[in-house]
């Protein structure tokens, strides 16, 4: 018909080229997990023999690891073959037409986060002429990105396009024997994002996953690798605030973010996937595996984390400090409440001198939630100099909640200094209160005292994460309190 | 000419738990009047505050509280403060990690939506509070901080009359405002609060001692003893209760 919907169709097909989005409409995997399994999914992403062979060993070195059970969180044992490993994406004739179809409480929790209108559509899954919006707006920008060099794409595109630079970084900071859910992640692993700044390339916008357009889909064992070279420096965005849902209980996900010599990387996640009812029925699980290297000289790395959803988030975003004068940072506010449950922290390992660590921790518990920080600061023989300042906070909204500290310090080094401090508080009575007595409702009051609890995180996330965070925390504890 | 009547309280009866604390309370308020209500500890004075202000755990057995013709035992506390009802606490509780000036924005502009003005943005905020600052002799400094972090018993007790400036109530009820301040700090309150004299809005003077009323001078004075008011009268009153103390007048009445 018109040259404008064929360019919007080859468009259209053109994204669906790479990722195991392409011929796959009519397939479906019956759930299970072996070696043919594995074949299939490499087969079907038409992935070279190198890959396939990783994949394969590091299956084969999951079978042979013991689940890990010192977690502080509990749950059902997990039956890994009634998992189904490569599943086809809906159908379009499936997905709701228009945002009429779509149920109305999702939209209004869209309308609570600030999400814009257009963005509703894509994240309800509506069918493919409403995602012509950012199918238009992710080209361009990535036309722009690679005029300097820049790539950012699906990991499975990165495969096909730039398989040195994969095989180069690859489990070099997460390898396959790293623990469980590595393992597992590295033998199944089905999509993510991979981002590479070239020398001396300050990346000039924020990378962000809602712009990989495969993001909605592919959550279930994602893989990102981001690689910033000599002087580079990047900001990355993952996650979305709209509540997420998915047919996939188990979210294993691993992360490998490498920063050579003078280069930043900035890692920030809002995650709010589907939580389970009040009653814990339900929800994701999200087991997550992120580590950052500083290998080079002067090289930075900073984690910042909103963590709102899950039924259970266990994940440790960790940094290496491996290059002289290296930096490591972790700034995370974490929530659970009904009955979510969360251990997280982060581990600081020092090797080179002169490094220095940042954790800021915020764990906000209500309801029947149950939050741990766990975390390490390890400051090895080698580490001269080592500096690093924890500080783990913890807020308790109502009676029925739990916060746990698990805290690590091991010094190897006389020269190293280590501080930590530790606080935890309720919301009291009077302090609602008075905010009542002045005019403002009890919610908004909880959401007030909440956000100034979480200010030190918030002005660590990139701006317009920053705002969205805070409606999130507001719909996350919603009901908390009265 | 008959001025508005801005409180009725009718023969209140509360208590908490089991114990009765007011035992038929009765006052009127009109526009542009302060009321200065005296008593010792436990006569009830405090309930009586937190009864009007909304607070949970109070149990109104009798009587009626009205407020510009609604029934204010109703409305939640949130809607009292938005329909003009002012509360300098006795004891202001600190909210770390909430800053002042955004705190008092928020209220201001909950109770400007709630009374169908517009909404007042950071600029013309920052304008107005400002003007009330220099009315106040209070320190610019202060806006930076969180919600009476860090502030002395002084500082607690200026910041809540503030409060009481920039938000404009129909009724402000001073609980013990006096209490914990020297001399300085009771002259500057004592200013601020007259100044915030209107024609159309009243002060309830919640105190102890005669020596506030020295400086924040009564149009009305009533004595409280075991849960009602015993005796009325005008600012003289008070200076009677002065030289001969409160149990002449109890056993008096």
């Amino acid at each position: 018909m018109s040259t404008a919907t064929e360019t919007i169709e080859s468009l259209v097909k053109q994204e669906y080229k790479y990722g195991f989005v392409t011929d796959v409409e009519t397939e479906s995997t019956p759930p299970g997990l072996s070696e043919d399994t594995i074949r299939h999914i490499s087969t079907k992403k038409n992935e070279p023999a190198w890959l396939t062979d990783w994949r394969i060993k590091a299956f084969r070195y999951w079978q042979t690891m013991p689940e890990p059970t010192w977690q502080f969180v509990k749950y059902p044992k997990i039956d890994f073959q009634d998992i189904s490993y490569f599943s086809q994406p809906k159908p379009p004739a499936n997905a709701p037409k228009s945002l009429d179809e779509v149920d109305p409480k999702l939209l209004e929790t869209y309308e609570k986060l600030g999400i814009p209108l257009r963005e509703h559509a894509k994240l309800a899954g509506v069918a493919v002429d409403a995602i012509f919006d950012s199918v238009s707006v992710g080209t361009t920008y990535r036309a722009d990105l690679a005029k300097q060099g820049i790539i950012f794409c699906s990991f499975s595109e990165a495969v096909q396009e730039h398989p040195d630079l994969v095989k180069k970084y690859l489990g070099s900071v997460v390898p396959y024997t790293d623990n469980y859910y590595a393992a597992l992640n590295s033998a199944v692993f089905t999509d993510g994002s991979f981002c590479y700044i070239p020398k001396g390339v300050r990346c000039p916008m924020e990378l962000s996953t809602y712009f990989r357009i495969n993001a909605a889909k592919s959550g279930q064992f994602e893989r990102t690798l981001i690689v910033a070279d000599e002087g580079a420096s990047v900001s990355y965005l993952e996650g979305c605030t709209a509540p997420m849902r998915d047919e996939n209980q188990l979210h294993a996900a691993v992360v490998e973010l490498v920063a050579l010599d003078d280069a930043q990387i900035k890692y920030s996640t809002v995650q709010n996937w589907y939580p389970g009812d009040e009653n814990g029925v339900g929800g994701i699980y999200n087991f997550v595996t992120k580590r950052g290297l500083c290998k080079g000289k002067n090289s930075k790395i900073c984690w910042t984390q909103v963590e709102t959803g899950s039924a259970i988030t266990w994940k440790y975003p960790s940094c290496i400090l491996l290059g002289e004068n290296s930096k490591g940072e972790f700034y995370s506010v974490a929530v659970v409440n009904n009955m979510q449950q969360a251990d997280t922290g982060t581990k600081m390992i020092h090797i080179g001198k002169n490094t220095s660590s940042t954790i800021i921790s915020k764990g906000i518990s209500a309801g029947r939630g149950q939050n741990s920080y766990r975390g390490l600061v390890e400051i090895r023989k080698s580490a001269a100099n080592a500096r690093n300042f924890s500080q783990c906070d913890s807020m308790l909204i109502g009676a029925k909640c739990g916060a746990h500290t698990f805290p690590y310090i091991e010094v190897k080094n006389t020269t190293a200094s280590v501080e930590h401090e530790a606080s935890t508080s309720k919301i009291g009575e009077d302090q609602i209160f008075y905010c009542n007595a002045r005019g403002i409702a009890t919610q908004d009051a909880v959401n007030m005292i909440v956000n100034g609890f979480c200010k030190e995180v918030f002005k660590e996330l990139p701006m317009e994460f920053a705002v969205e965070a805070q409606k999130l925390l507001g719909v996350s504890l919603e009901g908390s309190v009265g | 000419m008959s001025k508005q009547t801005i409180l009725e309280i009718k023969n209140l009866h509360a208590g908490v738990e089991n114990k009765q604390i007011l035992k038929g309370f009765n006052l009127t308020i009109n526009a542009g009047e302060v009321h200065a209500l005296m008593g010792l500890n436990g006569s009830g004075k405090s309930t009586l505050a937190a009864i009007l202000a909304g607070r949970e755990g109070y149990d109104v057995t009798e009587g009626s509280v009205n407020y510009l013709g609604k029934d204010l035992l109703e409305l939640d506390p949130e809607e009292r403060a938005r329909e003009g009802l002012f509360l300098a606490f006795q004891y202001p509780v600190e909210i770390p990690g909430v800053n002042s000036t955004y705190f008092l924005k928020a209220s201001l502009n909950e109770i400007r939506k709630h009374q169908g003005q517009p909404e007042l943005d950071a600029i013309d905020f920052l304008t107005l509070v400002k003007e009330k600052m220099k009315l106040l002799e209070l320190n610019e400094d202060l806006l930076k901080r969180s919600v009476n972090s860090g502030f002395s018993g002084g500082e607690k007790k200026r910041a809540e009359i503030f409060q009481m400036a920039v938000l404009e109530p129909k009724l402000a009820i001073l609980d013990e405002t006096d209490s914990g301040l020297d001399i300085d700090a009771l002259k500057t309150v004592s200013a601020g609060v007259n100044k915030l004299r209107r024609p159309d809005s009243a002060q309830l003077v919640i105190t102890h001692y005669q020596r506030l009323l020295n400086y924040i001078v009564p149009d009305f004075v009533h004595v409280m003893a075991d849960g009602r008011i015993i005796k009325s009268g005008d600012k003289s009153l008070a200076l009677e209760l002065e030289s001969r103390g409160y149990d002449w007048l109890i056993k008096h009445t």
